[in-house]
């Protein structure tokens, strides 16, 4: 069973991100990018990282995506910004590109994986807690300090934003 | 349960489409979906590995790759703000002062 939805989300999940690319209204597109990314939280479920799907539903479709939303709503575009005059030679350009990028990437995948060692927590470990119990274990010994990083992280973002966006300091 | 090499041909295939939005459109709203996506296509084959590997760092990883994300698409967000007062345009072709 998780096989067969493991297909459809990816297949739901591809298409929405290729209609992301091809829509000309952005606000369509951000919506293409919401469905794209619930579909990407549905294969985190199934790989059994719930609390990663978790925070990808609330941080992306919540927070991001809306935030996209909100900047779309505030720049009041006009239709001539959003159809994009023809740049033929750049678009064949990318779509080469990405082609000769997907091979490449194809190749090197066709080849042997070569897995590293196994880690202790298999999934009879993570299950006698839940997953978000050894997430957190882990975020608030081994990886305390990148934690504790990131609130400055957000810090100076957030300032940053103010100075950037604000039309008088 | 499905093939590793599976997780990674979805995720490559995601990582492409977002690459091709940064290339072929000139929105820069758009452009910054595109980047979404990519981070999101890294964001599956490190959960793949995490699963195959039982090993919970790779969930870490995406944690702080999502929190990155985030303060990412905030500052992005507020250039093309700025820019958009300044130019009247989202189109990146316009904002070309730095060209050579």
């Amino acid at each position: 069973m998780p096989a067969v939805l493991f297909y459809i989300l990816s297949a739901v999940m591809l298409a929405a991100a290729l209609l992301v690319v091809l829509q000309t209204h952005p606000v369509y597109s951000v919506v293409f990018a919401i469905i794209s990314f619930v579909s990407l939280a549905g294969l985190f479920l199934i790989l059994g990282a719930e609390f990663i799907a978790a925070a990808q539903i609330i941080v992306y479709t919540g927070a991001i995506m809306v935030l996209f939303l909100f900047v779309i709503m505030l720049l009041n575009l006009r239709r001539e910004d959003i159809e994009e005059r023809g740049v033929s030679l750049m678009k064949t350009a990318g779509s080469i590109g990405t082609l000769v990028l997907l091979g490449l990437l194809g190749g090197v995948l066709a080849g042997k994986i070569s897995l590293g060692p196994q880690g202790p927590f298999s999934q009879e470990v993570i299950r006698q807690a839940g997953n978000t119990q050894a997430v957190g274990r882990a975020l608030f010994t081994d990886f305390l300090f990148p934690f504790e990083a990131t609130s400055v992280l957000i810090f100076v973002a957030l300032v940053g934003v103010v100075i950037l966006a604000k039309k008088k300091l | 349960m499905v093939p590793l090499s599976h997780y990674l041909i979805v995720s490559a295939a995601l990582f492409a489409i977002g690459v091709a939005g940064v290339l072929v459109r000139r929105n820069a709203i758009i452009i910054f979906l595109s980047i979404e996506i990519m981070l999101n296509a890294v964001n599956l084959t490190f959960v793949a590995f995490s699963r195959y590997l039982d090993s919970l760092n790779g969930q870490i990883i995406v944690f702080f790759v999502m929190t990155v994300a985030a303060a990412e698409a905030a500052v992005g967000l507020a250039i093309i703000v700025s820019v958009y007062r300044n130019r009247e345009s989202v189109d990146v072709d316009r904002v070309n002062l730095l060209k050579g």
